[in-house]
């Protein structure tokens, strides 16, 4: 073989191998991107059920109810519109009423997730930038409250 | 007083940086030879400045010097000491004085053992690394000042973040580090190598040990990060495909593509722009992990500084840096000479697709960490890309790398025979299908990835074996003398063999994930659990105090039947300077699996909610970390690639000639 064609052979096998890289994470990318919305969204956007998302918001006091085998029920608010969550599994060693939580997981039915993971704040200086981003827009969110150090 | 000698020394550090950019790069141009000579000296210099502002901050935190704003908000008085020193790379501050630490003492290695090196490559290099430090240097004297003082002193810190007072500590940073920053040497040497138009073998065997020392110390680095997050974080991940962990695994990418064509170079003489592009794509990205960590852009558990500041300061180093080297490398790197030839049927034809993979998947991973970012900024959409994005694109990819990994290990320099290579392989393809056939069977119709993980993880472990047994081994030898000529063969052979065993084995772990069992339920006292092959039983509740903190330990007992397997004790810690809670997980290691318990508080009545897992195999992921890292090392140790080696065989040859 010439160096000629021993480069085309090379820059074929390159651009096979990228080619089928980027093919594949378009597709991956089509069914896998799960977005971010706060109640608010959630309810404004009109999301169909069986969607992944991430919503991000307070728990809402009072509404935490513990049953059986560690299934969690609890509401997420971002003061304007709620989201009731479902979850079973630990919660967070951070996870408390009023306080700013992110939970992911799939719409089971309009307003009513289905959470897989659950993410609280992870220090008293620390909140997930999507709870504060969340509560900024709806204007409940207090400078100094989470602060930025 | 020793915190300000600190912080002084700091500033003189810079002058020495600034020194050790500007003379020898001078002197190189004018081809001075003093000038030139500055640079060891200024690296040195620079080297010492910067360990006497480090020891000043040891110090510090040794002391519990409260009246430093970052040991007042980082220690406490009663943290263990192995915390007080860890603590100082845990925050922000600190981390980067390790970093330029590092950076520094690799510039004093290029300075102390770069004497057979070309004089004008030496002097550039260190030009180059000497200009990382004053971008690094003004970022900490100007926006991260670790000696910031603070009136009054209050009489207690804030303690280390809980989540951090944990050995992993003291291990994973300053490792990840390490690797990270030593690919700077390489990055300083490709752009001292494109500033002088020339590069050749010599200058790969100059670099290769560092790209070996940091790519070793970055995947043992990764694989200690990742135990650590398994067992503290409480619900027995190991890998999160979070964007901070991408950041460090974009590098070792790169590194690892870079440690397979420096090879090529060093052995044929070929793949030297590509070499030069990687070796620069590697520093870049380390550059960038840092700025992905540092600025604060992420959210993360990682992230803990958000002064839009620091990570504007960091995007413009990370923006000179890349580009310049890029520019410099679409100028210069025309001027380099080709080099040798060879068959796409070959060894160095499968690094090259070792190369292209390890790239592309590199890509995958830069695009599915930044491209949301990138959205936000441009549409104020926010997405996560999550873990199947990256199994999809990333983990297939180096599944495939991995499983062409034994035939271009066993395929010849320059034109390979792939036919005779799959016929020596043979037993390994076998050993493989039978894995991935028992392991398919076994999950009956559920998701066969894991089986197909197994049968190529058992194919890579086998086929390495394989190719040592080749090497020593010829039909009729006697088995001592096969030994010792397995004794005889290149440590660099046996680091590469080992590294790819390593491989095996890390893959073997991840396997092994798929076979796993997981339950989730609320334990009672007295009543066994079952959770894959072994019954996990609640035996009592009970408090302990620790040096810092509370903690309510559940004793538990794992039993196989009705024997005893261990015990083990998941607890729950209270810190009571930052009232906060951690998990510390209850691991029982059996054979190479692993049981893992982490629970929530106690109920009033007594019983804990608990999460159960069995996991096969899982110890293999960082045994296998810690074998690749290993090979590493071994192939650093090889003879002929100690510093010197070249020169003293050149003077040899120059002797030779003369007689």
């Amino acid at each position: 073989m010439t160096r000629r064609s021993r480069r085309l052979v090379l820059i074929a096998v390159a651009l096979a191998v990228i080619g089928a890289a980027g093919g594949i994470a378009l597709y991956a990318l089509r069914d896998n991107i799960v977005f971010f919305y706060s109640p608010s969204e959630v309810a404004e956007k009109a999301v169909e059920p069986g969607a992944r998302l991430r919503v991000g918001g307070l728990v809402k006091a009072g509404s935490v109810v513990k049953s059986q085998d560690q299934n969690v029920a609890f509401v997420v608010t971002d003061g304007a519109h709620d989201l009731k969550v479902a979850y079973q599994g630990l919660l967070p060693d951070l996870f408390r009423e009023g306080q700013g939580v992110v939970a992911e997981g799939v719409l089971a039915a309009p307003g009513e997730l289905r959470a897989e993971t659950i993410l609280a704040k992870h220090d008293e200086r620390y909140m997930p930038r999507e709870v504060v981003d969340a509560l900024k827009k709806q204007g409940r969110w207090q400078e100094g409250e989470a602060s930025a150090k | 007083m020793i915190v300000e000698i600190g912080h002084f020394a700091l500033v003189l550090a810079l002058c020495a940086a600034l020194a050790q950019t500007i003379v020898p790069s001078l002197g190189a141009r004018l081809g001075d030879p003093v000038l030139m000579g500055v640079g060891q000296s200024a690296a040195l210099t620079q080297l010492a400045l910067v360990t006497i502002a480090f020891a000043a901050l040891v110090n510090a935190h040794l002391t519990s010097d409260f009246s430093v704003l970052n040991v007042a908000e980082n220690s406490h008085s009663a943290v263990p000491t192995i915390y007080k020193i860890s603590g100082i790379w845990g925050n922000h501050e600190g981390s980067m004085l390790l970093w330029l630490l590092i950076l520094a003492i690799f510039g004093g290695l290029v300075a102390l053992f770069g004497r057979s090196l070309p004089r004008a490559l030496r002097a550039n290099a260190l030009a180059v690394q000497g200009l990382i430090g004053v971008a690094f240097l003004l970022f900490i004297l100007l926006t991260s000042n670790p000696f910031e003082r603070l009136d009054p002193a209050p009489f207690e810190g804030r303690d280390l973040n809980p989540v951090l007072q944990d050995p992993g500590l003291a291990v994973h940073p300053p490792m990840l580090y390490l690797g990270y920053v030593g690919f700077s040497i390489v990055y300083s040497f490709a752009a001292a190598a494109l500033i002088e138009g020339r590069i050749d073998a010599a200058w790969a065997r100059f670099v290769r040990p560092f790209a070996l020392v940091a790519w070793s110390l970055l995947t043992l680095g990764i694989a200690a990060g990742s135990f650590w997050a398994y067992y503290t974080l409480g619900w027995g991940g190991f890998w999160f495909w979070d964007p901070v962990e991408n950041a460090s695994l974009m590098p070792w990418l790169a590194g690892t593509a870079f440690v397979h064509s420096v090879a090529v170079m060093e052995k044929r003489d070929a793949l030297k722009v590509w070499t030069i592009f990687l070796a620069i794509l590697a520093f870049s990205f380390s550059l960038l992990g840092t700025f992905l960590v540092r600025s604060g852009v992420l959210t993360s558990v990682h992230a803990f500084a958000n002064d839009p500041r620091r990570g504007v300061f960091i995007l413009a180093i990370l923006a000179f840096f890349i580009l310049g080297s890029f520019a410099l490398f679409a100028w210069r790197a025309p001027v380099l000479k080709q080099g040798g030839l060879f068959a796409p049927v070959s060894r160095e034809g499968a690094l090259v697709l070792n190369n292209l993979l390890l790239t592309t998947a590199c890509a995958t991973v830069f695009f599915g960490t930044l491209y949301p970012l990138a959205l936000e900024e441009l549409t104020g959409e926010k997405i996560t890309v999550g873990a199947p994005f990256f199994n999809a694109t990333c983990g297939l990819l180096l599944l495939a790398a991995a499983s062409v990994m034994p035939i271009g290990f066993s395929l010849a320099w320059k034109r390979g025979d792939l036919l005779g290579v799959i016929q020596r392989l043979t037993a390994a393809i076998a050993a493989g299908a039978v894995a991935a056939g028992a392991g398919a069977a076994w999950l009956r119709g559920g998701s066969i990835v894991a089986a197909i993980m197994a049968g190529v993880a058992i194919f890579v472990i086998v086929g390495s074996l394989i190719e040592v047994v080749v090497r020593a081994w010829r039909p009729g030898l006697a088995p001592g003398l096969a030994l010792r000529r397995a004794f005889g063969l290149p440590l660099s052979f046996w680091g590469a063999a080992l590294a790819h065993f390593g491989v095996g084995l890390t893959l073997l772990g991840l396997a092994g994930v798929g076979f796993g069992a997981e339950t989730i339920t609320t334990l009672h006292k007295g009543a066994p659990v079952e959770v894959g092959p072994y019954s996990v039983t609640l035996d009592s509740i009970g408090d302990r105090v620790g040096p810092n903190y509370r903690e309510t330990v559940a004793a538990m007992t794992v039993r196989s039947g009705a024997t005893v397997v261990a015990m083990i004790e998941p607890a729950r810690r209270q810190f009571a300077a930052r009232q906060m809670a951690t998990t510390q997980a209850g691991l029982a290691t059996i054979h190479f699996g692993q049981i893992y318990v982490s629970i929530a508080d106690p109920t009033p009545d007594g019983d804990v909610p608990a999460r159960l897992y069995w996991k096969p195999l899982v110890t293999l992921i960082w045994f296998g970390g810690a074998t690749m890292a290993l090979g590493g090392a071994l192939s650093l140790a090889d003879r002929r690639l100690r510093f010197g080696v070249a020169a003293r065989a050149r003077a040899g040859a120059v002797v030779a000639a003369a007689e």
